[in-house]
C-alpha cells in the first residue's frame, strides 16, 4: 500500500515537469526552419508550390503554432499521441513497434555494464594500485574515451567482415522464418555487438564508481569492527561493504537509463537496428512533431518508472531511507 | 530523324562513353557466353526510408528503387538512352504537338489479376501525375484529358503543344501507372496501396518492416517471357553508409546504389575484385554542383562580382584532390551526359584565373580594405559530403580573393527553408538534377516568376526577358532539332549572366557485387526494373 501512495505522489509530481518537457519541445522544434513538408520536399527531390500547399494542409500545418500546441495538448489529455507524418500510421502505433528493440538493448547493455562494472571494480578496490586496479582502471579509461561508432564499427569489421562471427547488424535474419527458442537465439545473436558497444561506454563509468565507493566504505568503521570480530576478507567485502557500496551504483541506474535512450541513436544506426534512437533523429530530420513530442513522452515515462524502481531498490538495500521517507 | 542530328548524336555518345569509360574503376569484363542463372535473393541497401513507395505520387530515387520493380512506366530508356516501350508498345504525336496516342501492351495484368487498361493510364495521368507528382503537375500542367477509345489505346490530348520528345524523355521517371481499381475511393496520399504497391513488373510486394527491410519476390505471371530471374529482392534499411560498406564486404548487402557509401570506401572497394565501382548505368540521374547568387545582395547583383567568385575557384584542382573519378569538370545546366541536349563546351566558361578575379573584384568598386572586400553567408545542402567539401573549398577559394564567407549549415528541411522560402543566404551551394530533359526540372531554376517556397527553382532574385522566352519557347517547340538549338541558346544566356554556376558534373556512384549480370544496362538503371538481372553462382 505504501508503495502505491509512494507510486501515486510520484506520478503526480511528475506530470507537471512532463507537460512542461512537451511544451518547451514543441516550442523548440518551431525554432528550427522548416516542416515536415519541406523535409519532404527535400526527400522527394523537389515539387511545385501547389504541391507543398495542399501538403500542409494534409499534415495539418496551415494552423497557428498556438492552435496546433492547443490541439496537440487537448488530444494528449484524452492520451492520443496524435498521427505521425512520416508513417502514416497513429504515433502510438509507431513507438509501440519501435520499444522492443531499444528496451531489450538497453536492459541488455545496462546489465552487462552493471555487472561487470560491479565485479571489475570489487577487483580493482582490493588491489588498489597494484596491477590489477591499474590494468582495470586504465581500460576503462580506453572505453570511456573511445567513440562507440568507432567501437561498433570495428567490432563489425572484426567480428562479422573477418571472422563472421556475428551478423553485421540488423534486429533478426530476415532470409529465414524462424521459430520459438531459434527466433530467440537468432535476435540476441544480433544484439551481442549493439550491447557491448552501448555497455562498454556505461562498464567504464560504473566501475570507476564501484571501486572508488568500495575504497570508500572499506575505511569505515563498520568494517573495521567486522575484520576484528574474525571474519575473513570474502564475508566482509560481500556483506557489509558491497551492499552499502552499492548505493551509489543504483542511483547512476536511474540517471543513465535516460542517457541510454539518447546515446543509442548511434549505436541503432551503425548496427541499422529498428529502435526509438533512430525514430527520434528521423522524426527530428523529417520534423515529424508528433512522433518526436510522443517519443519524448514515452521516454520521460521510461524514465520516471526507471527512478521509480530505484527508489524501491533503495529502500531495500539500506532500510533507514525508507524509514525516514 | 535527319543525318546531321544523327552525326551530332553519335559524336557526343562517343564523348560521353569515353568520359565513362574513364570513371570505371572496376570494369566489367565481358560475360557474353555465360547462360543466365534462374534464383537467388538480391540484397539492395535502403539509404533513407520514404513516406511511401509509389512513384506514381512522388518522383525520386529512393522511390523508384523499390516502387521500379514493382510497378512499371509507359517508356523507360534503352542502353542508348532512347525512349523503349514498357506499357506502351508504341506512340505517335499529331503534328501540332497537341494529341499524342499511346497503344499499351496486351495481356498484362496487375498482381491481384485484374487486368491492366487504358483506363489505368488515363486515372493515374489525371489523378496523380497531373495532381500530385511532383514534376509531374509541372510536366501535365496543359493536359486537358486523357481519352480512351479502347483498353488498348489512351491519347493525351493537351491545350499547348506538348514536344513529344520531352514526354517521352520525362515518362521514365513521370510515367509510372497505377491501378484504378485499387485508389479511385478515398484519398490518394493516404490510400494503404502506397505502402503495400500493387504493380504489373517483374517483382511483387510482400513485406514492409519499417526501419528494417523491405521484400518483393518474382512475379511468375510477368509479361516479359522467362523474367524475372531473381527469386527476392530484399532491401536493406541501412542509415550508416560506414556499416553499410561493412555489410557489403561481409556479403550481406550486393548493391549499394547512388553514391549511398562514404567516397573513401567507395574508392576502397573499387580496389576489390568482389565488387564492382562505377557510374555507368546512373547516366540518366546526372547531377551537377552549383554556386547560387543572391541578387538581393548588392554586391551580387553586379555581373562582375559573381564572375569573379566564378574565376576565384580552381575547379579542376578541387575535383582531382577531393572528388577523384566520380566527377568531371562542368560547364552550365545541361550536363554533358545528355546526349540529346548537351550544347558542348563552346558557352561562356570561368576557368580559374584569380589575377582575372581580383581585377573585376577591383573595377567593380569593391576594394580591400585590410584584406577584406566584404562578407558573405554561405549555406551548403547538406545532401552528400562533396557538397560539405565544396562549401569550404569555396570558402577557402574566395578568401584568397578578399571575400570573406561564413558557412551556415542546416539540415534538409532547414536548408529549403532559409534558402528558396526565407531567401536568407548570399551563395548557396547544392545539386541540381538533371533529369533528361532541361524541361523537367532544370529551367525552373532560371525561370522568373516562380512561386516563393518552391525547392530548386529561381528565387535569386534575378529575372531576364530574354531567357524566359528562349524557356518558354523550348518547352512548346514541336521539332526537335529547334528544341535542341533553343537550349543550347538558353546555355549560353544563363552562362553570361549566371545566376546560378554549375562547374561541377557527377553521376551517382553504383557499388554492386561482381556475381551480378545485367546490371548498369541502361541509364537510369538504379530505377528500372531489374527484370534481366541475375546472379552469377
Amino acid at each position: 500500500m505504501r508503495i502505491l501512495s509512494l507510486a501515486g505522489r510520484r506520478l503526480a509530481a511528475s506530470i507537471p515537469t512532463l507537460f512542461l518537457i512537451l511544451i518547451g519541445v514543441f516550442l523548440l522544434l518551431q525554432l528550427a526552419p522548416g516542416d515536415t513538408v519541406d523535409a519532404l520536399m527535400a526527400q522527394m527531390g523537389g515539387g511545385d508550390a501547389a504541391t507543398a500547399q495542399q501538403l500542409r494542409k494534409f499534415y495539418g500545418l496551415d494552423l497557428s503554432v498556438p492552435a496546433q500546441l492547443g490541439s496537440y495538448l487537448w488530444h494528449l489529455v484524452r492520451l492520443d499521441l496524435g498521427f505521425s507524418s512520416i508513417y502514416g500510421k497513429p504515433v502510438a502505433t509507431v513507438i509501440l513497434e519501435r520499444l522492443p528493440p531499444t528496451i531489450l538493448l538497453m536492459t541488455a547493455s545496462l546489465s552487462f555494464a552493471f555487472f561487470f562494472g560491479l565485479v571489475f571494480g570489487v577487483i580493482a578496490a582490493r588491489g588498489v594500485n597494484r596491477w590489477p586496479d591499474t590494468l582495470i582502471s586504465t581500460l576503462g579509461l580506453v572505453f570511456y574515451a573511445t567513440p562507440s561508432f568507432w567501437f561498433g564499427l570495428m567490432a563489425i569489421v572484426v567480428f562479422s567482415v573477418y571472422l563472421q562471427w556475428l551478423p553485421p547488424g540488423g534486429f533478426e535474419d530476415i532470409g529465414t522464418v524462424q521459430r520459438g527458442i531459434w527466433h530467440v537465439l537468432d535476435i540476441a545473436a544480433h544484439l551481442v555487438l549493439p550491447t557491448l558497444t552501448l555497455g562498454l561506454i556505461f562498464l567504464a563509468i560504473y566501475l570507476r564508481i564501484m571501486r572508488a565507493s568500495m575504497l570508500e566504505v572499506l575505511n569505515l568503521d563498520f568494517v573495521r569492527t567486522a575484520r576484528a570480530k574474525g571474519l575473513d576478507e570474502t564475508h566482509v567485502i560481500t556483506r557489509h561493504v558491497l551492499r552499502n557500496a552499492l548505493l551509489p551504483m543504483v542511483t547512476l541506474i536511474g540517471l543513465q537509463a535516460g542517457t541510454m535512450l539518447g546515446g543509442s541513436v548511434v549505436v541503432e544506426s551503425v548496427f541499422s537496428l529498428p529502435g526509438l534512437g533512430r525514430l527520434a533523429y528521423e522524426s527530428v530530420v523529417q520534423r515529424d512533431l508528433n512522433t518526436l513530442l510522443g517519443i519524448v513522452f514515452v521516454s520521460a515515462l521510461l524514465v520516471i518508472v526507471v527512478n521509480f524502481v530505484v527508489d524501491l531498490l533503495y529502500a531495500r538495500l539500506d532500510p533507514r531511507i525508507a524509514a525516514e521517507g | 530523324m535527319d543525318l546531321s542530328r544523327l552525326e551530332i548524336n553519335r559524336r557526343t555518345a562517343l564523348l560521353t562513353s569515353a568520359a565513362i569509360a574513364a570513371n570505371v574503376i572496376n570494369p566489367m569484363r565481358a560475360f557474353a557466353q555465360e547462360t543466365p542463372r534462374k534464383g537467388g535473393v538480391f540484397n539492395v541497401h535502403y539509404g533513407a526510408e520514404q513516406r511511401q513507395l509509389n512513384p506514381s505520387i512522388q518522383a525520386s530515387t529512393g522511390v523508384y528503387i523499390i516502387g521500379g520493380k514493382i510497378q512499371e512506366n509507359l517508356v523507360d530508356l534503352d542502353a542508348n538512352g532512347q525512349p523503349v516501350g514498357v506499357l506502351a508498345e508504341s506512340w505517335e504525336a499529331t503534328p501540332d504537338g497537341k494529341t499524342v496516342t499511346f497503344k499499351l501492351r496486351k495481356g498484362v495484368t496487375w498482381h491481384d489479376g485484374k487486368p491492366f487498361t487504358s483506363d489505368d493510364v488515363a486515372f493515374t495521368a489525371m489523378n496523380m501525375w497531373k495532381k500530385i507528382l511532383n514534376y509531374g503537375s509541372t510536366l501535365q500542367l496543359f493536359l486537358t484529358s486523357v481519352d480512351t477509345p479502347d483498353p488498348q489505346t489512351a491519347i493525351f490530348r493537351y491545350e499547348r503543344p506538348m514536344p513529344l520528345n520531352l514526354l517521352l524523355r520525362a515518362l521514365p521517371d513521370l510515367g509510372y501507372i497505377s491501378a484504378k481499381h485499387l485508389y479511385e475511393s478515398g484519398d490518394i496520399r493516404q490510400n494503404p496501396t502506397n505502402l503495400a504497391p500493387v504493380g504489373t513488373g517483374p517483382f511483387k510486394f510482400v513485406k514492409y518492416e519499417r526501419g528494417q527491410y523491405i521484400i518483393a519476390d518474382r512475379n511468375p505471371d510477368y509479361w516479359r517471357p522467362n523474367a524475372p530471374y531473381l527469386d527476392r529482392i530484399v532491401w536493406k534499411v541501412i542509415t550508416d553508409r560506414a556499416a553499410a560498406a561493412a555489410q557489403m564486404e561481409a556479403g550481406e548487402l550486393h548493391y549499394s546504389p547512388f553514391s549511398g557509401l562514404t567516397i573513401s570506401d567507395m574508392a576502397r572497394l573499387g580496389k576489390d575484385k568482389r565488387f564492382i565501382v562505377q557510374t555507368k548505368g546512373n547516366e540518366g540521374n546526372a547531377r551537377t554542383n552549383t554556386i547560387e547568387f543572391n541578387f538581393r545582395r548588392k554586391e551580387l547583383s553586379d555581373i562582375r562580382v559573381r564572375r569573379a567568385i566564378a574565376h576565384a575557384i580552381n575547379v579542376p584542382f578541387f575535383i582531382e584532390n577531393f572528388l577523384g573519378d566520380f566527377a568531371k569538370l562542368g560547364t552550365g545546366p545541361i550536363p554533358s551526359t545528355s546526349t540529346d541536349f548537351y550544347p558542348g563546351p563552346n558557352t561562356p566558361q570561368y576557368p580559374y584565373d584569380k589575377a582575372k578575379a581580383i581585377a573585376l573584384l577591383d573595377e567593380a568598386g569593391f576594394k580591400a580594405s585590410g584584406g577584406n572586400r566584404f562578407s558573405l553567408k554561405l549555406l551548403p545542402a547538406p545532401w552528400g559530403e562533396d557538397i560539405s567539401l565544396w562549401s569550404t573549398f569555396i570558402q577557402q577559394s574566395l578568401g584568397e580573393v578578399g571575400i570573406q564567407v561564413d558557412i551556415v549549415r542546416n539540415d534538409g528541411g532547414g536548408f529549403l527553408k532559409q534558402v528558396y522560402d526565407d531567401h536568407a543566404f548570399d551563395l548557396a551551394t547544392g545539386w541540381h538534377q538533371y533529369r533528361n530533359d532541361p524541361a523537367v526540372s532544370t529551367t525552373v531554376w532560371y525561370r522568373s516568376g516562380q512561386p516563393k517556397g518552391a525547392p530548386w527553382t529561381n528565387q535569386w532574385g534575378w529575372e531576364d526577358k530574354t531567357v524566359d522566352k528562349t524557356i518558354d519557347d523550348a518547352a512548346t517547340e514541336v521539332d526537335p532539332v529547334k528544341r535542341k538549338a533553343l537550349y543550347a541558346d538558353f546555355v549560353k544566356e544563363v552562362n553570361t549572366e549566371l545566376p546560378v554556376w554549375m562547374p561541377i558534373e557527377q553521376i551517382f556512384v553504383t557499388v554492386i557485387t561482381a556475381k551480378a549480370r545485367n546490371h548498369s544496362n541502361t541509364p537510369r538503371w538504379g530505377s528500372a526494373s531489374w527484370h534481366d538481372l541475375w546472379l552469377s553462382a
